[in-house]
């Protein structure tokens, strides 16, 4: 695949994808602590369903701490603490409560990390993981799933000659994609995307964020990024935080054009962060 | 601007070089004395072993049934001693492989921390008791237990210390399989858990697989040292040279014979003494061969990520 390289390209912000777009899930009065430290404060928002949603802020503004809310990550650090609820729909549950079974949660929520992570399998096995460790063992479906997530992550052509060989090997950005397809190998229902190209070049960045951009539609994306002009050119929505508080929210285009905070101003204009 | 103070720079000091030389120097001969040391064991052992082989053909050293320098009519079969190592070793592996590898996944994948800050002073403190208390325990404590179990049981036999080296190895191939699973980078795990598997599947299909040289090198780290163990065997063997494969017999390990032979008084020169040398060459062939595969895994395994 030639990736399109489009990184020059000024920010025009993406239309809003639907005129009356379904909640995909709501964010209501989320608070979180790593022990006493309150690291995101009273957060409430929606997130819209087949949409991308972008959370953008200085370092420290506790956008990934807020997008490993959705998957539990925090349940694997000692002395964390969730207040208030992420509820998921259409199951309108609240999936940082603690009586939901956070891997239940993140077999439907999956997640593509800030450096290429493959296991030090083959490609074939790092795709197959998420179907594995469900106990799907039929050869014939793990093959079609596999095959079906390399081609979802635009990364089939370049590897299906070649699934034995170790994910490892491959280039960052093929790396990054084959994380991408292990994260869609499951059919979850968000695909959290923390920071997913913060280690790459700019053309396997151009061709992540095609990516990305693909997936909307089908599946519901978070993604968190440092990077303003990404989040202009991937995202429906955007939501500008500081400081653990959201302080502003809404379509791309209206807040990268007539922001309605002065915070949110600064920020975009370089002036800080 | 605040003012600064500068120093001069002047041309070099020579004292200077020379002190800093003469540091180096006596350094350098401390490091070198290690080589120095390990050279000089080899050449002894092959020296002597050399005289020992003068006298003995290398085939009839290997392929002799028994090993038996000391009596009259003597034979210097090496394999009676060899299968008593082998099978010491082998009943230690035994013992030592699933629970140092079970003590290791513990440790590393499931303890709080503080359970592990607990447990990891013990398992020191296991590594440092005398190896002749371990013999002790394996004469006067293991072997009386293990008779109820098998009842004819000798007093000296290889199963008792085997086992016992096994329990004296454990710290050892648990703290180097666990210092391999700790080097697998966070990362992987984290990317285990959001693809919803458990923390034993994490472990066991994530965790082991990519620590695996790691681990393999902790066997073989564990097998040198149970090859090489003396008292525990010298003690609780028997001594006595058996070509078997039952470790209910008892046993002489080729540690166990160079004690018992040293301790002797030998002519200097004679065969008998020569012998220790050439049993103690197949020792040190055998520990390094190990040392050396656990160091290659261990390299492989730094570079696996």
């Amino acid at each position: 695949m030639q990736p399109s390289i489009a990184i020059a390209a000024p920010a025009a912000p993406r239309p809003v994808a639907a005129a009356d777009p379904k909640v995909k899930s709501s964010i209501r009065n989320l608070n979180f602590y790593y022990g006493h430290l309150q690291a995101l404060k009273n957060i409430t928002m929606d997130i819209y369903e087949h949409a991308v949603t972008a959370l953008i802020g200085p370092s420290g503004c506790g956008k990934s701490t807020l997008l490993r809310c959705f998957n539990r990550m925090h349940d694997l650090t000692p002395h964390t603490r969730y207040e208030g609820e992420i509820r998921l729909y259409p199951d309108d549950v609240n999936i940082v409560s603690p009586d939901v079974d956070p891997i239940e949660v993140r077999m439907r929520i999956s997640m593509v990390f800030q450096k290429p992570n493959p296991f030090p399998k083959s490609i074939y096995e790092n795709v197959a993981y998420g179907l594995r460790v469900r106990g799907i063992k039929s050869r014939s479906e793990l093959d079609g799933r596999v095959e079906a997530a390399l081609r979802g992550a635009a990364l089939w052509e370049e590897v299906k000659d070649r699934l034995d060989e170790p994910g490892t090997a491959l280039s960052g950005g093929q790396q990054q994609r084959l994380c991408i397809a292990r994260a869609l190998a499951t059919d979850p229902e968000i695909i959290l995307f923390d920071e997913p190209t913060s280690a790459l070049d700019p053309i396997a960045t151009a061709s992540i964020e095609d990516l990305i951009i693909s997936m909307s539609g089908n599946v519901t994306v978070v993604i968190v990024t440092h990077n303003m002009q990404q989040a202009a050119r991937v995202s429906n929505y955007t939501a500008f935080m500081y400081l653990g508080e959201l302080v502003e929210y809404g379509p791309t285009n209206e807040l990268f054009t007539r922001p309605r905070q002065q915070r949110t101003s600064d920020y975009l204009t370089g002036r800080f962060g | 601007m605040a003012s600064t103070t500068r120093s001069l720079i002047r041309p070099r000091v020579h004292h200077r070089d020379l002190r800093e030389r003469i540091v180096e120097a006596i350094l350098f001969t401390c490091a070198a004395s290690a080589v120095a040391i390990t050279t000089a064991i080899v050449v002894v052992l092959l020296v002597e072993s050399a005289g020992f082989f003068e006298r003995v053909s290398i085939v009839d050293f290997l392929t002799d049934t028994m090993w038996t320098p000391l009596f009259a009519e003597a034979r210097y079969g090496i394999l009676p001693l060899l299968c008593g190592t082998v099978l010491a070793a082998g009943v230690a592996l035994i013992v030592a492989v699933p629970l140092g590898l079970m003590v290791a996944l513990y440790l590393s994948e499931f303890a709080p921390v503080k359970v592990r800050e607990t447990i990891k002073p013990f398992l020191e403190l296991l590594e440092g008791v005398p190896t002749v208390v371990y013999g002790y325990f394996a004469l006067l404590f293991v072997t009386p237990l293990l008779r109820n179990f098998i009842p004819d049981l000798p007093g000296f036999n290889v199963l008792s210390p085997g086992i016992v080296i096994g329990i004296m190895i454990v710290p050892y191939v648990a703290s180097v399989s666990e210092d391999a699973m700790r080097a697998v980078p966070n990362s992987l795990r984290e990317a285990s858990y959001a693809c919803g598997a458990t923390r034993l599947q994490t472990t066991l299909r994530v965790v082991v697989p990519a620590a695996t040289s790691g681990i393999v090198a902790a066997f073989m780290l564990g097998i040198a040292r149970a090859t090489g163990e003396t008292m525990v065997v010298a003690i609780a063997a028997g001594q006595q040279p058996n070509l078997t494969l039952d470790p209910r017999e008892p046993a002489a390990t080729i540690t166990a014979y160079i004690v018992q032979v040293a301790l002797g008084d030998l002519p200097h020169g004679s065969i008998g003494y020569q012998s220790i040398f050439a049993a103690g060459l197949v020792l040190l062939v055998i520990t390094l061969l190990f040392n050396v595969l656990a160091h290659l895994l261990r390299m492989r395994f730094r570079e696996a990520y």
